[in-house]
């Protein structure tokens, strides 16, 4: 963090707060419905499955496989990574997508495969917001 | 679905369509000057006058009551329903209700976009606290060009798609842009082209993305019987479908199939009581190569996983066995931003026998179908002469 961050940079709402309250803190959080069931990403205080309110935040084991990914040559202005990179769309052990930079591997599409097992590691943005990003995972 | 709903087909017609007076780089004129002049063309191509106009449907950075205004009308029922490029598309299914309802008779729809030039255009930008920003941009993600890829990746991760597929539909598209004089990129095209433009965002290089131009379109739709009195021959409504599953592509319920276009698809089929072989020219928004491939599967044109064997070969190109976007589509024709409604002016045109080298011999059905957003909303519409 010597440069300050100049990209996109998210600002917390009341329902997202917690989520990048614990990712400052390195725990990345879902949510589950205690009434049917489903986990989902991104944070809402009902569940999207059946409306209910009876959800809770619990801890992503924070592993999970590239589903399917992208290489950015244009990223958005002031976007601190000098492209190309790699976006994917992870799949949570858990169930939930979401996207996520992917870190340590080549902006390359022979060497970045659908499906790779992937892990969270968590990159500072700011003093207080702090982004998931995914790196390939070797053990099973 | 219900008898009330098969009861719509052929209810409405579209009457008249029209472009503004250029299209392309226009630095010269407004988004709702585009809108304007579209208006007047479809107006005339209608044979209707402007006091006839009792409803305007838009969508876009221009609202439903920036037109009443800058046009001059005062319209009794309004649609401003906005889910991105495919919305005319859909505002056809709307007015459809709005006229069967008798809430109005004739309506106005109309696109006008300085997307190239923006002027009077400001672009838009995601709020530091919308979920976009929190959960996609955040992650170096520039919004059409890497949202519409994940889709592609998987797809030829699934099914062995190649970008030399993909490719085949800018080439095709590219030919029949060459027989379209209003066409904004009408130079021969090869894959090998294609495949040498500079990378955007993989597994798109430049050429397999639309253009951004300047441009306005519009049509109007009225009752099948007011139609019939007008001087040109009505085209007539035979089904609409439309359906939208998220807002960020990172919610796209899944990534190997196109779920939105499969229900809009399904309803408008079903409505028309027609099937994918008794479509004659297919105008498919093209905002990526990957777009029109997965709307062919969704629609069932070709089965899952086939749309890229499907358009290979050159399959879409005029003299293929597969007419589709035959005014040069998005890739090559125009694209704004928002290309829904040139779906429908083309199908029209096409119908009514008036495309010239391009027109596709015995056009009696046509299918318009669009994207909006990142393949969040989809909208369909199967039109014919005949009912």
């Amino acid at each position: 963090m010597s440069e300050p961050y100049t990209g996109p940079l998210p600002k917390p709402t009341p329902e997202t707060r917690p989520f990048w309250d614990a990712a400052r803190e390195g725990r990345l959080l879902i949510q589950a419905c205690d009434d049917c069931g489903t986990r989902y990403f991104y944070p809402r205080p009902l569940c999207p499955s059946c409306l209910s309110r009876n959800v809770r935040w619990i801890e992503a084991s924070g592993r999970g496989r590239l589903h399917t990914f992208v290489i950015n040559h244009r990223p958005p202005r002031g976007f601190p990574i000098a492209p190309p990179f790699v976006i994917g769309m992870v799949e949570l052990d858990e169930g939930p997508r979401m996207m996520a930079h992917i870190v340590d591997v080549p902006a390359d599409p022979t060497a970045v495969r659908c499906d790779m097992p992937v892990e969270v590691v968590f990159a500072a943005l700011t003093p207080e917001i702090t982004v998931a990003k995914f790196r390939p995972r070797t053990t099973p | 679905m219900s008898a009330a709903h098969r009861a719509l087909r052929g209810q409405v017609a579209i009457a008249g369509v029209g472009e503004s007076d250029e299209l392309g780089k226009l630095p010269h004129k407004s988004s709702l000057q585009l809108h304007m002049e579209a208006t007047a063309n479809a107006l005339a191509d209608a044979g209707l006058h402007k006091r006839d106009i009792d409803a305007v449907f838009t969508s876009g950075r221009n609202m439903a009551n920036d037109l009443p205004e800058y046009l001059g009308i005062r319209p009794r029922f309004i649609g401003g329903t906005q889910v991105g490029g495919c919305s005319f598309i859909l505002h056809v299914e709307h007015a459809m209700a709005a006229i069967t309802a008798g809430l109005c008779e004739v309506a106005l729809i109309t696109h006008g976009e300085s997307g190239y030039s923006r002027i009077a255009m400001p672009a838009p930008r995601w709020g530091d606290d919308s979920t976009n920003t929190q959960f996609e941009l955040v992650h170096g993600s520039s919004g059409p060009p890497t949202g519409y890829g994940f889709l592609a990746t998987r797809h030829m991760h699934e099914y062995g798609t190649t970008k030399e597929q993909m490719a085949e539909v800018a080439v095709a598209t590219r030919k029949w842009a060459a027989l379209n004089p209003k066409a904004f990129a009408r130079e021969p095209l090869t894959i090998a082209d294609v495949l040498a433009s500079r990378l955007i965002a993989w597994p798109f290089n430049l050429l397999d993305c639309c253009l951004v131009t300047d441009a306005g379109g519009a049509c109007i739709v009225t009752s099948a019987e007011r139609a019939r009195d007008l001087p040109k021959r009505p085209v007539y409504v035979l089904g609409t479908g439309e359906c939208a599953t998220h807002q960020m592509v990172s919610q796209m319920p899944a990534f190997n199939r196109w779920d939105a276009a499969i229900i809009a698809g399904e309803r408008a089929f079903r409505m028309a009581g027609a099937a994918p072989s008794d479509v004659d020219v297919a105008e498919l928004y093209d905002a990526f190569t990957i777009v029109p491939i997965l709307a062919l599967e969704a629609l069932g044109f070709c089965k899952p996983g086939e749309g890229g064997p499907f358009v290979a070969g050159q399959r879409t190109a005029p003299g293929g066995a597969f007419p589709m976007n035959t005014n040069g589509g998005g890739l090559s024709y125009t694209h704004t931003g928002m290309y829904g409604i040139f779906t429908i002016i083309e199908a029209v045109r096409q119908l009514r026998g008036e495309c010239g080298p391009r027109q596709v011999a015995d056009a009696t059905v046509a299918l318009c179908h669009g994207t909006g957003g990142i393949w969040s909303a989809a909208a369909t519409m199967i039109c014919s002469t005949v009912t």
